[in-house]
Order: structure tokens, then sequence, then C-alpha cells
């Protein structure tokens, strides 16, 4: 047994930080926040060309075949240089979903290009009851027609193909077709941006049914906690290096215990954050069969911890943090979203009591 | 990246099922709730059974009686250990902390004098390292030895000493040296507890046991060749003694966790609430599931920091991350108990109504001084903040 990253898996997540520290400063986040989209074509081309828009998928459709220990290395990479744009919809969350359900030549049409980052996707999940249980789901194909609202759904101006959940499967509708109409939200974190999409009669293809969607979503919230990890990381970073240079009384303020001890709580969560990511992705890529669990076990966990090590970081910077121009409240910003999405650390708990309380057989936790 | 076991791992795991599958006594859950010294003839008995077939202690080297077992093999000891709810060895200190330190330090006279009977448990060991004036300062203890031709002459006092009242030996840590900075006028002496001068007296603790001692030294005369390690070492001694206790220690908690919320969630299935069960009641549920979402991080946490060490050969401070992760978590654990119980969750042992026999009550007073002993909560953050985070000194 082994619980430390391998030698290709050191490398990968080398090379990527590096890739993103020259690709993706904060200086070219904060420039693609303020735009429209906060996507860039010429970094999507670079994303492309490193392989990471095919990171996991299969080589039949032109992807690298790496596992999700890999993907979720690259995600905490991309966290902790706070990648804007369309990645986690299209390649994380679409590409799995697609992967997923769909059949060989569906792949052959959506995967490939996402594969080849020629197309975008994103996938339309939660309507105005903003539930992430998929039992809620309102919306219906009818004669292979789509209509009604969908909300939060990220990154789908730019996105080719919009997944849509409905309450009979999932299916594709081409984000171009005339019954398709999108309205930006104004969401806290300024580097991902969110859209209520509206169907009329938009002609929809079905890739397959909601049931195949558990593995999908599961390796999307994994990664999405494994981006997590590394906005924490990046929030203690900074804290730790403000706290050892800032001076108050004559001394730097990281000898206080009152903040010295608030760093080593931020060490902690982001530490425990990554231990319970790291391990829900071994789990979800050798289908072990408390996968499911260990996913909501990180989610739970990260979802306050990484609320928590912002809150903390801050708090340490004084009035400095809560200036525009101190990059912790992009972090912040985007920690709030991750919280909520695919599911808050309450809704993860409860998930995590039907596996662990109502029926202790399936989870390895409590057994 | 791979958690699946070795064919070594494996091996070492079914030749200890086997093993503990035909030997573990069957008959402590009878013993399990009483007092530790009507208890302590019992663990001597079952250590010396673990001695005898080379299980006692599987970390120490082969030469010394162990089984130089990798860290992942140790954790399967325990993990192993707690499935068929075998009692606790009797020299718990001897085995996990001393036993280690004297291999590492020790002379080979001293290895040969102290090990076989460490294992063995016909000698109990125990720590003399508090004082009452020297608890997360340590290095500022006052216990004094002066030397008189080729021995040691003790005078001090120490306290929450583990196993004073049945120890036949302690790790007693000395100024040797009154004019030098603290931390350089330390040494660590091998004393025998029954020479004359070594008096023992119990410490009743809040939860009304007396599971600690203090001792008193007058005149107590010890040989220098019980000096553990170097003269005026000391420090680094203790230090080594506490690495290992701040190590081993989260790898056997996590899985008397494990069964306590497992426990519990049995329990709010069968205790009424708002109309239902307990396991019904959202509140309930949704701290049911926290806790036992952190008690597996605890275990992951554990692993991560194995495969670090064995990876890098030190044990670093990693382990004051898992001394505050588990010692936090129990507070929550055994509060979550009391939540659950209601007003039987406070019935003691003695009492006819008191729920599996008092254990919750005894946990929830017992987990209080969790966040003190072993180093305190602030201690730990002390060290993550200075030795992995790099902040200045705070003190």
């Amino acid at each position: 047994m082994q619980f430390g990253l391998n030698e290709s898996q050191e490398i990968l997540k080398d090379s990527a930080r590096s890739f993103f520290s020259g690709e993706c400063p904060i200086s070219e986040v904060r420039r693609l926040m303020d735009t429209d989209t906060a996507y860039d074509a010429a970094l999507w081309r670079k994303l492309a060309d490193q392989g990471y828009t095919g990171i996991i998928f299969p080589e039949e459709y032109g992807g690298v075949g790496l596992g999700k220990v890999e993907l979720i290395l690259l995600m905490e990479e991309a966290g902790r240089a706070l990648l804007p744009g369309p990645f986690f919809s299209t390649v994380v969350l679409s590409g799995s979903v697609i992967d997923a359900v769909g059949t060989v030549e569906q792949k052959k049409k959506y995967l490939a290009p996402i594969c080849r980052g020629e197309a975008r996707a994103t996938v339309a999940i939660l309507e105005a009851l903003a539930s992430w249980d998929l039992r809620n789901i309102q919306m219906a194909v009818v004669n292979g027609k789509l209509s009604g609202e969908k909300l939060f759904v990220p990154d789908a101006a730019v996105a080719d193909w919009i997944l849509v959940l409905a309450r009979n499967g999932v299916f594709l509708v081409e984000a171009k077709s005339p019954g398709v109409k999108m309205f930006p939200m104004s969401g806290m974190d300024l580097t991902r941006k969110l859209y209520s999409v509206h169907f009329h009669g938009a002609p929809a293809e079905k890739l397959g049914d909601l049931s195949g969607l558990i593995m999908p979503i599961d390796v999307a919230t994994t990664a999405l906690v494994a981006e997590m990890v590394g906005g924490m990381q990046r929030t203690l970073d900074m804290t730790v290096e403000y706290a050892k240079t800032r001076k108050q009384f004559g001394k730097t303020i990281g000898s206080f215990q009152a903040v010295q001890h608030q760093c080593a709580d931020m060490y902690l969560e982001t530490e425990s954050s990554r231990s319970a990511a790291y391990y829900a992705a071994w789990a979800l890529q050798e289908n072990v069969p408390d996968a499911s669990a260990a996913v909501s076990i990180a989610k739970i966990y990260a979802s306050d911890a990484g609320r928590t090590v912002g809150n903390r970081g801050i708090q340490i910077h004084g009035g400095m943090g809560f200036t525009w121009e101190n990059d912790l409240h992009l972090y912040y910003r985007r920690a709030k979203a991750s919280e909520t999405a695919f599911g808050d650390a309450a809704f993860h708990r409860e998930r995590l009591a039907q596996l662990v309380i109502d029926a202790p057989s399936i989870a390895g936790v409590s057994a | 990246m791979d958690l699946n076991f070795s064919p070594e791992e494996l091996a070492f795991r079914d030749q200890l099922r086997a093993w503990l599958q035909a030997n573990v006594p069957k008959d402590w859950s009878e013993w399990r709730e009483k007092p530790l010294d009507e208890s302590f003839p019992y663990r001597r008995a079952w250590q010396r059974k673990l001695y005898e077939a080379g299980w006692a202690a599987v970390s120490w080297p082969k030469e010394y009686g162990g089984r130089s077992a990798t860290l992942m093999q140790q954790a399967i000891f325990w993990e192993e250990m707690a499935r068929v709810e075998a009692p606790p060895m009797a020299n718990a200190l001897g085995l996990g902390l001393i036993g280690p330190t004297i291999i590492a330090l020790g002379t080979d006279a001293q290895k040969k004098r102290f090990i076989p009977k460490i294992l063995s448990a016909e000698e109990i060991w125990c720590q003399g390292f508090s004082e009452p004036n020297a608890g997360s300062d340590l290095a500022s203890l006052q216990t004094e030895a002066r030397l008189d031709g080729d021995h040691y002459v003790v005078n001090g006092q120490k306290v929450w000493t583990s196993y004073g009242w049945v120890g036949d030996w302690c790790e007693l840590v000395v100024r040797t040296d009154p004019d030098v900075p603290k931390h350089k006028g330390l040494t660590v002496l091998l004393v025998d507890m029954k020479a004359p001068g070594v008096e023992v007296r119990p410490l009743r603790q809040m939860t009304g046991e007396s599971e600690f001692t203090e001792l008193f030294f007058r005149d107590v005369r010890v040989p220098v060749e019980n000096v553990l390690g170097k003269v005026s070492d000391g420090w680094n001694v203790a230090v080594s003694t506490l690495m290992y206790e701040r190590g081993s220690y989260g790898a056997r908690l996590h899985l008397i966790f494990k069964r306590n919320i497992s426990r519990l969630i049995q329990l709010a299935r069968t205790i009424p609430r708002n109309g239902g069960t307990a396991a019904e009641d959202p509140l309930i549920r949704q701290k049911l599931a926290q806790c036992a979402a952190e008690i597996e991080i605890m275990r992951l946490n554990q692993l991560r920091a194995f495969s670090r060490i064995t990876a890098t050969g030190v044990p670093g401070p990693e382990g004051s991350i898992q001394k505050i992760f588990w010692s936090e978590l129990n507070q929550r654990v055994q509060q979550l108990a009391q939540e659950i119980l209601g007003p039987y969750g406070q019935l003691l042992g003695t009492d006819s109504l008191a729920v599996d026999k008092g254990l919750w009550s005894y946990g929830y007073l017992r987990a209080r001084g969790n966040t003190i002993e072993a180093g305190t909560s602030e201690v730990q953050r002390n060290i993550i903040g200075h030795f992995v985070l790099g902040l200045p000194r705070s003190y």
C-alpha cells in the first residue's frame, strides 16, 4: 500500500504547476474575469496542446487515457492558479458525462472534438428548485423537443453543446440552435460565469439515462474538491508568507500564537481535504464499493474547510485582505461557489447518512 | 498511489489473522470495564502470549524480538487486533515508546538487560517526564540528578505518570547541569522504581479513577550505566520518545473511534426522538455523518503520513496533525453521544440504567483530557506553525 504519488504523477503535477504559472498567472485571471465569458481561445489551445482536454478519456477518442488520480492532480494545480473559463464544465463534467452514457457514435461525434480542444460543452442540471437531488428535475423531453428553464449553468455562452439533465434522460442540445436563449447570472465567482438557459422546443438528442450519471457526477465532484484543495493551498501559502513579513508591535505577526495557530489550522484543513480528495479519486478509479461514500466524505470536509481556510486567510491579512487588489477574495469567491456546487456539506452529510445509517452494509465507513 | 495491499502485506495480515483466531481470549468483554489494577494481570498474560508467538512488538527490529514490520504492516497489526477486539497489552509504554528509544539510543548492555523483559511484560515501564511546574514547557523541569561517584543522586517530583502504580522501571528526564540553558542540561536515566527513596502516589483524575500517578524521588541512587543516550543530551532523547508517541497512537485510535460511531448509529436507531428514532432526526443524521466522515479522514491522513515517512525515512511533525485531529474529533463524538442519549448519557457505570455500562459518561469525561495529554493542542499548533510552516517561534 502506498498513499503517495508515484514518479509520473509527481511529474504531471509539477509540469501542470509550471504550465499554469506561465500561461495563467493571476494577472491573466484578473483580465479574463473582467470579460463576459472568462474564456480565452489562445489559452484553450494551449490546454489542448498539453493534452489536458483529453486527460482521462480513452485514446480511441483522442484522449490521453490517464486515471482519476492524474485528473485530480491537474485540477489541484488548476485550482491553485484559479484557472478561469470552461475547463471544468467542458472536460471534467461534460466529457465525463458523454464518456459514461454516450454511444460509440456519440463519443466520436462529441467527445473526440472536446479531447482535441475543438469544442466546448456544459451540463445543465439545476432548475428553479436549485436541488442537487436529480429526483427533483422537472424538465422532460417530449417528441425529441426540450422546453423549460435551467439555472446556474456554467460557461453556457462559450459552449457548443449543452447536456441537459431531464426527467427522462440526458440529452444533448446544440447551444446555437434557435430554440435556445441564454442570460447571464451574476455569480460571486467572477472567473466562472453562470447562465440561465431557456429552451423553447429545442431539438434534443438522447445520450443516455440519468441512472448512468452517478459515476461521472462523482468524478466531477471529486475533481472539484481537488480544485478546492489547490485554492486552499494557495490561500495558505499567501497567508504564511504575509505572516512572515508583516510587522506590528515590532514583531512579525506570524510570531503571535493567535496568528500562528490559525495558520496551523489552515494547514490541517488543507491537508485533510487533500487526503480525502486523493482517496476518493483512487476509490473511483479502482471502483471500490465505498467510492460514493468517499466522494461525499471529501465534499463534506472540503466544502467547510474551503470556506474556513479562506476566512482565516483574510482575517490574518487584516485590512489588506479586504481590499479588491489583494487576490485572496478571488479564491474566497471561488470557494463559496464550489462549496454549493454538486451539493454542499449538509447535502453530502445526508447522502453519507443514507449510506452509513440507513444501509450500513453498502459503506465501509461504519462497518 | 496504490492503496491495495501488496502481496507481502496480505501475507502478513493472513498470518496474523490466523494466529489471532486461534489465540485471542474470548472473555475480554467481561474484563474490559473493570478497574485497571484488577484487569492488569489479564493484560500481562495476553502480552506474554503475543510475545511467545513473536507478535508483541511487530515494529521492532527482528534482532530485538520484533518483526521489522513496515508502517503499513503496523497499521494492519492494529487493525486486526481491533477487528477481533483483542485486549490491550500490559506494557504499552515499554513497547510503544521506551523500548524503541532504548533500541535506538541505548548501550548494548542496556538493550540486553531491558529489552527482553519489556517484550515479555515481566517488567512494566513508566515515563517520568512532566512535573508540576514543567508541562508544555518540559525543558524547564527541575528534578535534579547530582553525580556522586559512579551514581547519580536524584531528587524531585514527577506528575501525570501513566502506569506509575505498576511500573518496575521508569524513563526519567532529570537536570544534570543547572548552569547551562534549559534544553542543554537534561539527561535521561533508567530508574528502578523499587530503589529506596522512590515514592508513588495515585493521582485521581476527573473521571474518578487513577490512571496516572505522582512520583517522588528522595536521594534515589541511580548507577551511571543507566544513563540513556549521552549525558546532557536528554532533550533529544526525550523528543525522540515523544515522536514515537505521536506517531503510532493515531493508528490504533481510529479503530476505537470506528467502533464508537458504529455503536452510536446502532443506539440512534433504537432511541425515540420527535416521533421517530434519533437515526431519523435530520440534525442527528448530520452530526453522525460529520463524525463518520472525519473518522475516515483521520485514517486517510494517517496512511498518507505513513507513506511520506516510508518515502523520506524520517518521522516528522505530521504526528502533530494527527494529535490535534483525533483529540478534537473524539470530544465531538462524545458530545454527540450525549446528545443522542439525552438524560441517560450522564449515568455512570454504577447505575443500573446506564447505557453500555457507563461507557459514554466515562468517554465524555475522559475525552476532556485528550486535548491536553501527550502535548496540548496549543503545543501541537506551535509545532506545526514553527516546524512545518516555518513561522517564527512564538515562545
